[in-house]
């Protein structure tokens, strides 16, 4: 199969990313010739486990860890599964759960089932966001109790970008004695993170998300921190994670960490840069368009846009034609027939709701290609718009 | 991504009959901003009845699009009788079919149809009636099992595909479930009240409404502080104007809808709808 991956504008990173070149090349001999199980007691499955121990510490070395914080899971939506139910096991008589309303449906959905997966009946307090898409440390506060298990907050939203405090919030947490978990998937490689500065129980990361291959991702579980695993088995993961380990994944994850970590000042700054010119272009180019999420504390790669009365799909299968790739949250790309929970819970209008894109740049983006979209989006919302009913009265 | 067909992608990218007719005979406004796809379909009727243009303005999704711009394509030339048989399948089959999630596009361009061919003829349709299952999306018990069957649905999910219901909130699936199965029963006819005499002027009408609102619904009104004021009566359409404690009252809306108009529909017709003045 070829994909053409070279005439792509790619910016929907934050859906998932390219395996870095280099990061193929590291995995590459852990899918030919050593192929060796790193349980194993002889030098051929040996050579792979140290391959396995010097990702491990690369990933460590990414986030300011200690290598035995590193457990590696399938993706991260077993991260957070892991987290979440190994302190609902841990403290079983506490049933009070605090999330936020716009977390990833890999906590979100796993909340709501609870009480199916669990066989006890939990109270899930779902903190508001602002329109701005922040949290109020407020509210948050006042819902922590003796009865809470478990925090679940993300780092980053996937949607918006907005990044949460986490790290004052688990603050709060620990000051109440209460586990904190943070699904940091789109935050990892994107900002800088030391876990040595914080208190965060739990985090989860993945590695598609990080310019390394689908399927393998990490939870990183703090010292000290009482555990139960998910999967059981053998004896891997030193007994927190059962199964055969995804050996070349994990080495391409290790790979990618230590890239990400030196392209972080890129992203930060290169990156950022060019997310500002195409979202201030499109603002300024496009009338009856509206940022949504907050303007600086947010992820340096996403911008999520509302372009009013006109419908998200439509605009995201126009951007096609052009070979643009970025994503939407309306209700016709969602699977659903409701726009994005992120947006709704920031009390977007239903009129901008509809019509919003989110794209998500990388690395590997140019200035050419920012161009190109700015040169391309107005002509494909005005098109959009004369076919709007709702338009002629907003000109 | 959606699988879209060949014919789903031209017309979408090209779509046929873009804009809004001068002097219509017909108009059929349907969906809204809020529920993410709307429609608005005009169409030309000359002397012999025979539909000689359309054209369409809509808000929605690459479907949306396509089966507006195929239904255009497809009345031209037909006689209204011929119009007002057509289905939702009909659009649907001229596209080279729709991915099932999507086939609720189909049924909105036949319910711009058929909203187009009632203005024409000065009738009101009898779909707007009926009692309100989803919530979320508007619609009504008798779209559902109209729904149910002309297209053979067999299961919720199916029925949420075709017509959005049961797509929000999901609260309505019980109900919906319910639907289903006395439809499928062949009882549901059964259970539909017979409507009330509806040949009333419209001087009876606002005469009647204002009866009620004088003698049931204010009083009730303003033991919370609220009042309510009647602002005009078009066709079923009631609008009246929230005042005092009423006026910015959240739940303004639930006393409109579960109590002003369920007031109103058990004591003048049972088709009104009662909206708020803004």
């Amino acid at each position: 199969m070829n994909c053409d991956s070279d005439k792509i504008i790619y910016m929907d990173n934050n859906a998932t990313t390219r395996i870095a070149p280099e990061v193929i090349d590291a995995m590459m001999p852990f899918l030919n010739d050593c192929y060796g199980n790193p349980s194993s007691m002889h030098t051929f499955g040996g050579q792979v486990g140290r391959a396995l121990k010097e990702a491990r510490a690369k990933i460590a070395d990414l986030l300011g860890a200690d290598p035995d914080e590193i457990v590696f899971t399938s993706c991260g939506t077993e991260s957070d599964s892991t987290a979440i139910l190994s302190a609902l096991q841990t403290f079983p008589e506490q049933r009070h759960v605090v999330t936020t309303r716009v977390e990833h449906p890999a906590v979100k959905n796993l909340c709501e089932s609870l009480t199916q997966l669990t066989g006890h009946k939990h109270r899930i307090t779902r903190l508001m966001v602002e329109a701005d898409g922040t949290l109020d440390l407020d509210s948050y506060q006042e819902a922590l109790t003796e009865d809470t298990a478990i925090i679940s907050v993300m780092w980053a939203n996937n949607e918006t970008g907005v990044i949460f405090p986490v790290e004052e919030m688990a603050a709060m947490a620990k000051e109440r004695g209460i586990l904190f978990h943070t699904d940091a998937v789109q935050a990892v490689g994107k900002i800088p993170i030391n876990m040595k500065d914080n208190q965060i129980g739990f985090l989860s990361l993945s590695g598609h998300k990080l310019h390394a291959p689908k399927g393998v991702g990490v939870l990183y579980v703090r010292k000290g921190t009482p555990f139960v695993p998910f999967l059981n088995g053998g004896h891997q993961e030193n007994g927190r994670r059962g199964g055969t380990e995804n050996v070349a994944s994990i080495v391409a994850l290790g790979r990618a960490c230590r890239l990400v970590g030196d392209k972080m000042e890129e992203e930060n700054t290169r990156v950022r840069r060019l997310r500002d010119k195409l979202e201030k272009g499109l603002l300024t180019s496009i009338p009856k368009s509206m940022l949504n999420g907050h303007p600086t504390d947010r992820l340096p790669n996403t911008t999520n846009v509302s372009f009013e009365y006109v419908e998200g799909e439509a605009i995201l299968l126009h951007m096609n034609q052009y070979d643009i790739c970025a994503s939407s949250g309306s209700a016709c790309t969602s699977g659903s027939l409701e726009p994005s929970h992120v947006l709704r819970a920031m009390g977007v209008p239903f009129t901008a709701a509809h019509g919003s894109i989110r794209f998500s740049l990388s690395i590997y983006n140019t200035e050419d290609e920012v161009d190109f979209v700015l040169e391309k989006m107005p002509a494909i919302i005005a098109n959009l718009r004369e076919m709007s009913p709702f338009w002629k009265d907003n000109e | 991504m959606w699988e879209y067909t060949d014919k789903v992608q031209q017309h979408f990218l090209n779509p046929h009959n873009v804009g809004e007719l001068e002097k219509p005979s017909g108009t059929g406004d349907v969906g809204s901003l809020a529920c993410g796809d709307a429609l608005k379909l005009t169409i030309k009727v000359d002397d012999n009845e025979i539909i000689t243009d359309a054209k369409f303005k809509t808000f929605g999704c690459a479907s949306a699009i396509a089966s507006s711009s195929v239904l255009t394509e497809i009345v031209k030339g037909m006689t209204i009788d011929e119009a007002a048989k057509l289905t939702n399948e009909d659009i649907a089959g001229a596209l080279g079919g729709l991915p099932k999630e999507k086939m609720h596009c189909s049924v909105m361009g036949r319910e711009a149809l058929e909203a187009a061919i009632a203005d024409y003829r000065g009738v009101i349709l009898p779909m707007a009636e009926g009692e309100v299952v989803c919530e979320c999306f508007g619609v009504t018990d008798l779209e559902i099992i109209r729904a149910i069957k002309e297209s053979e649905l067999r299961s919720v999910e199916e029925i949420t595909n075709f017509t959005k219901a049961g797509g929000g909130c999901g609260k309505c699936e019980d109900r919906l479930r319910e639907i289903l199965q006395q439809t499928v029963e062949g009882l549901a006819a059964d259970k539909i009240k017979p409507h009330k005499d509806k040949r009333m002027t419209t001087l009876q009408k606002i005469k009647k409404i204002e009866d009620v609102l004088e003698r049931e619904i204010k009083p009730t009104l303003k033991k919370d502080g609220g009042d309510i004021e009647l602002v005009d009566v078009d066709g079923d359409f009631v609008t009246v104007s929230l005042r005092g404690a009423c006026s910015g009252c959240q739940s303004s809306q639930t006393t409109l809808k579960e109590y002003v108009e369920k007031k109103l529909r058990e004591q003048v017709i049972d088709t009104l709808i009662v909206e708020e003045d803004k």
